[in-house]
């Protein structure tokens, strides 16, 4: 126990330091996280009606980024099963960042959760014992239950491999590797539990469609890992850590296969509808030709099918894959397409039309918007802070120093334009 | 219930009464400078579930709701909690050959139930529909504003809570704040609702309505007959929905809500389903009657019929 207190404490010796860089950085993201905090006890002082959500759209860009976050951080199980089921190298050195982001991205949807509550008080209501947690009926409350185990499991796997490298000891696989194994089918159910949730409701046809947890599996095995690649880019310029191309592509070919599936999956739905053509085609003829003069979604729904075409092809020839412009372009594109498609594409047409036909046309407020950016912020800060324990102790830059006490930091900076790495990178990617 | 099960769950309470308790008085100690003030507010905020109060617990919980609304509009407010009935089992028949779309049931229930006047909330939606196309949602409309109803051409359809036998809403509630009574209306505890809106997603005839701002409810305009589970003034954050004016019809058998009562055309019919003799069963029994959305297996105890 004492050696725990003794790593936590280094821990946070080390975060305090830092580059320049690192602390703008970190004040950046702070000022973001004040900001929306602000925005946020307006919320709370004024009630929900200081967003655009009403009776008709009871959901709206909260949950929009809620879903599309659980899809991130499922994704971490792209990095943990050529990690650990097929034991590949070049993966099993970077593994550990795909549960740090797992970490961070559930946080994050936690909080979406808990700002779109209306009554946020209460929500202990929801601790079994002390409330009631309506579980097994309530697909919301096996969500509770999924996310948290997630969220804990990913932490206590990512924190005691830190902590064992932290202490120059391997991490007890027997341990581990259970651990590790059973976060696969963890997170693919984070994000079935989440899929189910909006599958389940048979009052809205736009969601009550079988192919709904399939479509979230393939959208998120390709918006997570493109986040991750770009991620990792800024980490290997700017820290000293070392991250392969062949890692890299590796996860790049993953996102081809996964966006392959998902157009297929989006391509079997449009037809269904379209071909169909019963009242159930509304919501999906409201969301990509609009209806009775509503369009809104209309352009941000073919952008993002523009974008994740486009990616497909960006990342289906080995070429364009393998080059770090159009590879960057294309991660870029199938973010934000993802985050359009699985985001509002999603949530906003399960209620438009509403189920008496009435129309509300759905689009944040300036307070949801900064709540929101508040709550990436959050995020972004949380993955930060975990990088500058993690990197500089899997660099072996942060160990316990020769008394088995005090901690040894050889990295003080963290983050610094590492400029010899770069023309390395460019050295790999000539040959 | 088994007596093993019942042990098993008065253990259950019991242990969770204690951690309240605890939390309550470690809490309480903080708040207390301003004592009286922040008593009745830490008394609300570990108030426990409707269905989970003592006799003694529920009465507490009433004196201080009475007070703290006796206070707030300046009158004497009474909240009730009478159980349902026993064999009663409450139907509603609304007759689409006869309502006019006058929406005059749409405003009594607004007196009725507290409903906020700013923004406003109608538990009631009544749809225009066209003849030509028969009860055709997708092209229905509810912000119909002519000099004179009915319209020609044209026939409406008041829509409210179907009180569903197979309730997707009480289904989907992560905290159980919302349940079908005995006498089958649903229900909602709006001292338990954590206001996550899953229950408004998943009902199919959008009676479930959020209080998206504190409730503007003026002194002038509070009913005073109020029942716990129903027509009681409303906190900002939680779902609320149509209760069969339940603080009226559970009092005295026969009693019918406020929307049968202010129809001019005599086009609401109530009753209950388990009395043979009752209206409601003459109209199921005797009229063309349907159900709105069928073919979601909710189970309606709300029949539309045509009379003519």
């Amino acid at each position: 126990m004492k050696k725990v207190w003794a790593f936590i404490k280094g821990c946070f010796v080390l975060l305090r330091q830092g580059s320049k860089l690192y602390y703008s950085w970190l004040s950046f993201l702070l000022a973001l996280i004040v900001i929306g905090v602000l925005a946020y006890s307006n919320q709370m002082y004024k009630g929900l009606i200081t967003t655009a959500m009403r009776d008709q759209v009871s959901w709206g860009f909260y949950i929009s980024n809620f879903t599309f976050m659980v899809g991130v951080a499922a994704a971490a199980v792209l990095l943990v099963i050529p990690a650990y089921v097929y034991q590949w190298k070049p993966i099993k050195e970077i593994a550990i960042l795909g549960e740090l982001v797992a970490v961070s991205a559930m946080v994050m949807c936690l909080l979406f959760v808990t700002v779109d509550l209306g009554r946020p008080d209460r929500f202990w209501h929801l601790i079994p014992k002390i409330g009631i947690l309506n579980f097994p009926q309530s697909l919301l409350a096996w969500d509770v239950v999924v996310l948290n185990l997630y969220l804990v499991l990913n932490f206590s796997i990512a924190g005691y491999m830190l902590y064992s490298y932290y202490y120059k000891r391997q991490p007890n696989m027997k341990y581990v590797t259970p651990l590790l194994l059973f976060s696969i089918p963890a997170a693919i159910s984070i994000h079935t539990v989440t899929a189910f949730l909006y599958n389940g409701l048979a009052a809205r046809p736009f969601w009550n469609a079988s192919i709904l947890a399939p479509r979230f599996l393939a959208s998120a095995f390709c918006s997570g890992p493109a986040g991750m690649i770009l991620m990792f880019q800024v980490i290997r310029k700017w820290t000293k850590f070392k991250i392969t191309d062949q890692a890299i592509f590796k996860i790049a070919e993953l996102i081809a296969y996964a966006m392959f599936l998902n157009l297929f999956l989006l391509g079997a739905e449009v037809f269904k509808e379209y071909y169909s053509d019963t009242a159930h085609l509304a919501p999906m003829k409201y969301l990509y030709q609009g209806l009775e003069g509503h369009s809104d979604l209309v352009s941000y729904i073919w952008t993002a099918t523009l974008f994740n075409i486009t990616a497909f092809l960006l990342f289906l020839i080995p070429q364009t894959r393998e080059n770090q412009v159009t590879l960057n372009i294309g991660c870029i594109l199938i973010f934000v397409g993802v985050y359009i498609e699985k985001g509002m594409g999603l949530v906003i047409p399960g209620f438009v039309p509403d189920v008496l036909g009435d129309f509300y046309e759905y689009s944040p407020t300036g307070v949801e918007i900064l709540v929101t950016l508040g709550i990436w912020a959050t995020g972004l800060l949380i993955f930060t802070m975990l990088l500058r324990i993690a990197v500089p102790i899997m660099n072996g830059d942060f160990h316990v120093s020769e008394d088995g006490i005090h901690p040894h930091i050889g990295d003080d900076l963290f983050l610094v334009r590492r400029v010899e790495d770069v023309e390395e990178e460019g050295d790999l990617l000539t040959q | 219930m088994s007596e093993k099960e019942t042990r098993k769950s008065r253990i259950f309470r019991l242990s969770r009464r204690k951690t309240l308790k605890g939390l309550a008085a470690g809490l309480g100690a903080i708040a207390l400078p301003k004592k009286n003030a922040s008593a009745a507010v830490w008394e609300s905020f570990f108030q426990k579930n409707f269905r989970e109060l003592s006799r003694s617990e529920m009465m507490d919980v009433v004196s201080r709701l009475e007070k703290e609304y006796s206070t707030r509009y300046g009158k004497s407010v009474k909240v009730k909690t009478t159980p349902s009935l026993e064999g009663v089992l409450y139907g509603y028949g609304l007759d689409l050959s006869r309502c006019i779309g006058c929406r005059r049931c749409v405003y009594g229930c607004v007196s009725e139930n507290n409903q906020s006047r700013d923004p406003q909330i109608h538990w009631i939606r009544v749809l225009r529909l066209s003849k030509e196309r028969g009860v055709d949602l997708e092209h229905a409309e509810q912000y119909y504003n002519p000099a004179n109803v009915p319209e020609e051409g044209h026939f409406y359809m008041p829509v409210q809570c179907q009180q569903c036998e197979n309730a997707p809403c009480t289904k989907v509630c992560p905290v159980q704040a919302t349940w079908k009574e005995n006498d089958g209306i649903v229900v909602v505890d709006y001292n338990w609702c954590i206001g996550c809106r899953y229950c408004m997603a998943a009902c199919p005839y959008g009676a479930r309505h959020f209080n998206w701002k504190k409730p503007g409810l003026q002194a002038a305009d509070v009913n005073p007959d109020t029942h716990y589970l129903g027509n009681r003034p409303r906190p900002v954050g939680v779902v609320e929905k149509c209760i069969f004016c339940m603080q009226r019809t559970r009092e005295v058998e026969g009693k019918y809500p406020a929307c049968v009562e202010v129809c001019p055309v005599g086009a609401r019919k109530f009753g209950n389903l388990l009395d043979p003799e009752s209206e409601i069963r003459f109209v199921i029994e005797n009229k063309r009657v349907f159900i709105l959305k069928e073919e979601l297996n909710t189970q309606p105890k709300f029949y539309y019929f045509y009379s003519v």
